[in-house]
């Protein structure tokens, strides 16, 4: 045996390997179709399509009113945004003059929401790595604020709780009440999410220095969200182009430049702190007023195209209307931001473990069927 | 005790002495598997409810008082239920697998000093088999994460490898530290030399730390978090166990806790003074060996649930970090200081 | 010497995270979130804005509020709703007058938007909180809303 082939022996060798579509940790119905050189990781291909429900399509069937329940069904955990940057293009479109009770209103469920969603990813990251309590210490938490939407929207989840115009009813008796004592709650709450995990010294260990994103790669990919800010590219729709009480409140753009796992998960961290903030300088000033200002049975959007964005629990939100002046419109495009964050996952995954592989992909924080649509 | 010395002389009078010595250890085995099994279903159901006390649930409290029979149920059920192979599996060691591991765990079982008489297998390479018996484990895992043929499963085989290899490491020179000053091998002598003061008090500095590195060991020897890698349930799904339905894999299962019972009796037995009641307030009567035994030896399968259910997982490279870079030079500079604190005759006495 | 302050700092940041578990073990039996379903049945209220399923209430004389407008099967986006109607010859004015034969709900197909509701002029439908809508075969979640019998109430299209 010659030298080359003996060398050849040692050499190892590639191998795909499916992650997904079922698999714990793509949350859902992701698939990656992962080449795998031991445990380094050397390409990661996502695979769509498992869940799409052509929401885009039906769209064009139905009429403005009913186009909001839909999106619901996006990025169901942050329904209410969803929602939100629907009616806020109609309203828009229509030039309707919207109550300053509506848009604060707004704020403070949007706010709500993210919060929610936030203590959600905190639980399930948690999990990924490995540590399962923080998952039920997320939820407990969460639990509070589905149960002020379940009291005021009715729903849980898909909250469906904004129309064309404003609210679909007034906010209930109790809402303002139940969300002082979250707000009280979870301030004490918080810091133990940071005594628990953030501090943890395996979890940092885990943490820093992987899924590396530099502030151009994070530009060029799209990336938006905490995504984006985790690599210190100021990309806050709240902040650059207020919509509904956001130019009312002050907070700031949480901003990190490491740009690694551990900045994007400080981010979302420092995120619900700044929610927080955004709750209690409206809870208590919201003004009287309506609820919502009437709009005609069937809406017709003028002739033109539309588009408004807003910032989600997981980034810039885009929707993109064509109405021809019929009561349906003639295209209606979502910017969705899970999927150019995930696009950008091949990019900052490659040459980490498959530990790494999975912290990555739990800080980009994932909802496939708002990837999906 | 009396009555296992009684039924001694009543089989020997009974029947011939090949005769009677086989009957004896079949009886010990029986008596053996039960505890084997009984202890495995309980440790299931501790571990529940444990990790809901720790995560603001309940954990089952449907099946019999306070749920006390539900891993009974499961039990029933995993036996009742089909055992699945996969079409490419190498299918004579995919079912010789889970034997591997269940029998070396019932194997280390045998050894312990649950009370002064209550030791099926005193011999005098006592710790010396017990690490021995628990690295054989592994081999079961590595066979059955290669011949599921599956990916996922060859993953976590390979860690596994890597990882139990590494820790045998300093379990063994853990347990060396605490030999150094016991003089022998034999778990009865090393109990016999903790009547005056557990070995833990005894060694104070260099057995804490080796204590503290033995635990860290152990766990990852179990396979369990921070260390289950081998698992890694958000990675590989269910790593070496992916493939194996029913029965066979509540073996692994069972092993698992058990293998967790063993960690923590050996160090009940080392450092904790196995059958010995503290400052030995019970001493007259020797039933409540068994007692203290079981209490320090949960105590410190609780602290494992601890760990479990509130770290993060290592990555595997981290693993490897944290065995050749800390824990090993730790334990040899642990073992060093052991060695002159017995020779300068420096370790407390009562 | 940094060897040994990382290892100080690793034990110790390990310590507290472990103190946080350990408080809410020893708080176990007051902390618990969990709610025991099946047992807390009759305690278990739901929020009254909950939206359960579509109903139609009927007052004690079998009457109902629905004119059979269609209104509601228009907002349907998942076409939910269907109404059959009829024109038929009012007894108490003699004109012949919509009134509806049948308002058939597909719980199957509804996805709680609540369009329908809000469309509703007569508040003929609403919102009940009933949770439990499981059944062995999906043509029981197909439910005829008016009661056999009943008619419109009077007074309800002035």
């Amino acid at each position: 045996m010659d030298a080359t082939t003996k060398t050849n022996n040692f050499k190892s060798e590639e191998y795909f390997i499916n992650m997904g579509p079922q698999h714990p940790a793509t949350h859902g119905v992701l698939r990656l179709l992962l080449t795998i050189d031991g445990e380094i990781i050397k390409k990661v291909e996502p695979d769509l399509g498992y869940i799409h429900r052509s929401i885009e399509k039906m769209c064009e069937r139905d009429s403005y009113q009913q186009i909001v329940h839909l999106t619901d069904r996006m990025d169901y955990l942050s329904s209410h945004i969803n929602n939100e940057a629907v009616c806020l293009t109609v309203e828009n479109a229509l030039k309707l003059e919207i109550p300053d009770r509506v848009k604060v209103i707004r704020t403070i469920i949007a706010e709500l929401t993210r919060i929610a969603s936030h203590t959600l990813w905190w639980g399930v990251m948690g999990m990924d790595v490995g540590a399962l309590t923080t998952y039920f210490y997320g939820f407990r938490d969460r639990e509070m604020i589905n149960d002020i939407f379940e009291e005021t929207c009715g729903a849980r989840l898909t909250m469906n709780y904004n129309i064309p115009g404003g609210l679909m009813f007034d906010i209930h008796p109790n809402f303002v009440k139940r969300t002082k004592e979250f707000i009280a709650h979870f301030k004490t709450k918080l810091p133990e999410y940071d005594t628990l995990l953030t501090g943890n010294i395996i979890f940092q260990k885990r943490m820093k220095g992987i899924g590396i994103l530099s502030k151009e790669d994070a530009i060029s990919f799209g990336a938006s969200g905490p995504v984006g800010r985790g690599s210190g590219y100021s990309c806050d729709v709240r902040k650059h182009h207020p919509y509904s009480a956001y130019d009312k409140v002050t907070f700031n753009e949480v901003l990190k430049t490491e740009g690694d796992t551990f900045a994007r998960y400080q981010v979302r961290v420092m995120e619900m702190w700044e929610s927080l903030s955004i709750i209690e300088q409206l809870i208590d000033n919201i003004p009287e007023g309506d609820y919502k200002v009437a709009t005609n049975v069937v809406i017709k959007l003028p002739e033109g195209e539309y588009y408004q964005k807003v910032e989600t629990a997981r980034g810039e939100l885009g929707v993109y209307i064509i109405s021809t002046g019929t009561k349906n419109p003639y295209r209606l495009k979502f910017r969705s931001p899970g999927f150019s964050n995930l696009s950008l996952l091949n990019h900052i995954a490659v040459g980490g473990k498959i530990g790494d592989l999975v912290a990555t992909m739990a800080t980009l924080d994932l909802v496939i069927p708002d990837i999906d649509r | 005790m009396n009555i296992t010395k009684n039924i001694h002389e009543w089989l020997f009078s009974l029947m011939p002495e090949t005769t009677a010595s086989i009957v004896e250890m079949v009886l010990i085995a029986v008596i053996y598997l039960a505890i084997f099994a009984v202890a495995g279903l309980y440790l299931v159901l501790l571990e529940r409810r444990v990790a809901a006390w720790f995560q603001l649930r309940l954990g089952p409290n449907r099946v019999g008082y306070q749920g006390l029979l539900q891993t009974m149920a499961d039990a029933l059920k995993l036996v009742s239920k089909e055992l699945t192979v996969t079409i490419k599996a190498d299918k004579f060691l995919y079912n010789l697998a889970p034997y591997f591991v269940i029998v070396t765990a019932l194997m280390a079982l045998s050894l312990f000093p649950f009370s002064k008489e209550f030791q099926a297998f005193d011999i005098n390479i006592g710790i010396f088999f017990l690490t021995a018996i628990s690295s054989i484990g592994v081999i079961g895992i590595l066979l059955a994460g290669w011949s599921s043929n599956n990916k996922f499963s060859l993953i976590g085989a390979m860690r596994s490898g890597v990882q139990t290899i590494s820790y045998e490491l300093s379990v063994g020179l853990s347990l060396l530290t605490m030999v150094v000053m016991t003089g022998s091998l034999q778990l009865s002598q090393i109990v016999e030399v903790q009547k005056s003061g557990w070995l833990i008090v005894q060694g104070h500095i260099p057995a804490i730390i080796a204590f503290c590195i033995y635990m860290v060991a152990g766990t990852a020897e179990t396979n369990r978090a921070p260390f289950d890698l081998v698992e890694a349930e958000s990675e590989l799904g269910a790593g070496f166990h992916t493939e194996y339905s029913g029965m066979k894999f509540a073996y692994f299962f069972l092993a698992e806790f058990i293998n967790m019972f063993i960690i923590a009796a050996i160090a009940t037995t080392i450092f904790f003074g196995a059958y010995l009641s503290p400052f030995g307030i019970t001493e007259s009567i020797p039933l409540l060996g068994v007692f203290w035994f079981l209490a320090k030896t949960l105590a410190l399968v609780f602290l494992m649930m601890w760990f479990r259910w509130t770290f993060p997982r290592l990555r595997i490279d981290q693993l490897l970090v944290l065995e050749w870079k800390y824990l090993l030079p730790l334990n040899l500079m642990n073992l060093i200081l052991m060695a002159l604190m017995v020779l300068l005759g420096l370790t407390i006495k009562f | 010497m940094s060897y040994f302050s990382d290892i100080y700092h690793a034990v110790k940041s390990l310590l507290t995270g472990m103190s946080v578990t350990g408080k809410y073990f020893l708080h176990s039996r007051k902390g618990a979130i969990t709610q025991q379903y099946p047992e807390n049945r009759d305690t278990l209220k739901m929020f009254e804005r909950f939206r359960g399923e579509v109903v139609m209430p009927h007052d004690e004389n079998n009457m109902h509020r629905c004119t059979g407008c269609q209104k509601c099967e228009l907002a349907c986006p998942n076409g939910s709703i269907e109404i059959i109607w009829d024109r038929q010859i009012d007894p108490e004015t003699g004109k012949k007058k919509k009134m509806i034969d049948k308002h058939i709900y597909h719980l199957g197909m509804c996805t709680m938007c609540g369009l329908c509701i809000e469309a509703c002029p007569t508040d003929a439908i609403k919102w009940a909180q009933n949770f439990e809508n499981s059944v062995y075969d999906r043509t029981q979640l197909t439910k005829v809303l008016n009661k056999p019998g009943s008619r419109l109430l009077p007074g309800v299209e002035d």
